[in-house]
């Protein structure tokens, strides 16, 4: 399968590379990793007429702490969020994650801001990024602004960019010491899209869970931000009942299509399942 | 459209060529290289019999533009045998070991198998079978691919090889 003509662009800028978007308008589009787009330019799904590789803009790239929060340049690579000695000791949620992202080939070139940005809810960075309580850098062709994630993602493919934007970095606060965390993924193979995924963060003190958040992979059109299954546990120790209580609240908010990935009732059914693994592992996990 | 120049290293000679942006890089190795050890499989990223070494990373070729391998040193499987002509220590697993059938993954296991090795020069089975799932065997053939890659990393470390229990 060979992809429709195009003309190629490296601006080594942030700046040329929104200026290049703005010059050649809808018939552009942005090259990160690849691994989502060439797949579609071989079906001609995709038939861009220009390529703007960010690949040559050296400062999109990295991992850096500032302060209480740890910002990733939007071209790091999944396989640089797993080898990350700051990532492991401040936020290892997300090295975890990025394990379960395709397969090895594709971690090396498949990117965070594009996982982030693309707005496919199968990808598995964007709940997580909500679980985090991210935000997103945005350039674009009246400047620069802020986007939570957890007001990033308004439908399939349809986020708050605008066309001409390009996502340069995510902020994340590092979460307390002692937080326990974990994403729990069902798939059905290495490589696969999330059955239904959640991504949970808690921190306990005396026995007691004294703040949680959750997010939810694949299970609607958007990466799902769960606060009422999360507002169930706080305060509590994390017994049966309150964890049953949350269970019941992220499966409520689930909304996934059915597809050969099973049935919808039974994907809410298998979000409710990953809520409850993860809880159990981040609760291990938790100092506290 | 405009053709771009690009200039690369691999199997360390330097090259430098044309290229359309669309080419692919494994139609680029394979077509304008005559290097065409590296096979196109599934052609949609899933199989990893396209796998290439590209700046220290295992690349699926049939995912990436040529144009994205402009400065880039690159390794295919014709570059993988030893500078005296003999077998690597990953040629000489898969050959000892029966890692291959009908060959079609080969290339693209030993070119992914070689990164791990570097990255973790005594990977357990686990870690193996984990480190080369973007790679598809049509052959169903894993139990022995996973010994090839056993074998070599026992005889690139100078420790003894055990084969494992059926």
């Amino acid at each position: 399968m060979i992809p429709g003509t195009f003309d190629y662009h490296r601006p080594a800028t942030v700046e040329d590379a929104v200026a290049l978007l703005a010059k050649l308008g809808e018939d552009a589009n942005i090259l990160a990793g690849g691994h989502s787009l060439i797949p579609l330019m071989k079906t001609r799904l995709a038939s861009p007429e220009h390529l703007i590789d960010l690949s040559g803009i050296g400062n999109l790239k990295g991992i850096t702490v500032n302060g209480d929060e740890i910002v990733i340049g939007a071209m790091t690579t999944q396989f640089e969020l797993i080898t990350s000695d700051e990532l492991a000791r401040h936020i290892p949620i997300i090295a975890e994650t990025s394990r379960l992202i395709a397969d090895p080939q594709i971690r090396y070139k498949g990117t965070f801001g594009g996982n982030v940005a693309n707005g496919d809810p199968g990808n598995d960075m964007p709940a997580l990024m909500m679980c985090l309580g991210a935000t997103y850098s945005i350039s674009g062709p009246n400047g620069s602004r802020d986007v939570a994630a957890r007001e990033f993602y308004h439908g399939a493919y349809y986020t708050a960019l605008e066309h001409g934007d390009i996502v340069t970095a995510v902020r994340i606060p590092i979460p307390a010491a002692g937080h326990g965390y974990a994403y729990e993924k069902l798939k059905r193979k290495i490589g696969d899209y999330a059955t239904a995924a959640a991504a949970v963060v808690i921190t306990m003190a005396g026995g007691k869970c004294t703040s949680a958040s959750i997010g939810l992979t694949n299970v609607s059109e958007t990466p799902l931000w769960a606060s009422g299954a999360a507002a169930a546990l706080v305060g509590t120790s994390l017994d049966k009942v309150s964890v049953d209580a949350a269970v019941l609240a992220a499966e409520a908010i689930t909304n996934p299509a059915s597809d050969m990935r099973g049935p919808s009732e039974y994907r809410t059914k298998m979000a409710g399942v990953m809520v409850r693994r993860a809880l159990e592992r981040a609760q291990s996990r938790a100092k506290g | 459209m405009t053709k771009s120049h690009i200039e690369l290293t691999i199997n360390g000679k330097k090259v430098e060529a044309l290229v359309e942006p669309r080419t692919l890089l494994i139609h680029f190795l394979r077509e304008q290289q005559n290097l065409t050890g590296a096979h196109i499989g599934c052609d949609t990223g899933h199989c990893g019999a396209c796998t290439v070494d590209m700046d220290d990373m295992s690349v699926k070729s049939c995912m990436t533009f040529a144009v994205q391998a402009n400065g880039t040193d690159i390794t295919t499987i014709e570059g993988v045998a030893n500078a005296d002509g003999t077998l690597s220590a990953l040629q000489e697993g898969f050959r000892m070991m029966h890692g291959l059938q009908c060959g079609f993954c080969t290339p693209g296991m030993i070119l992914r198998a070689h990164r791990l090795l570097q990255e973790n020069p005594a990977p357990t089975e686990d870690e193996i079978r984990h480190g080369i799932s973007g790679n598809l065997c049509r052959c169903t053939g894993y139990v022995n691919i996973v010994k090839s890659i056993q074998y070599a990393a026992a005889k690139i470390n100078g420790t003894p090889f055990q084969e494992a229990a059926e």
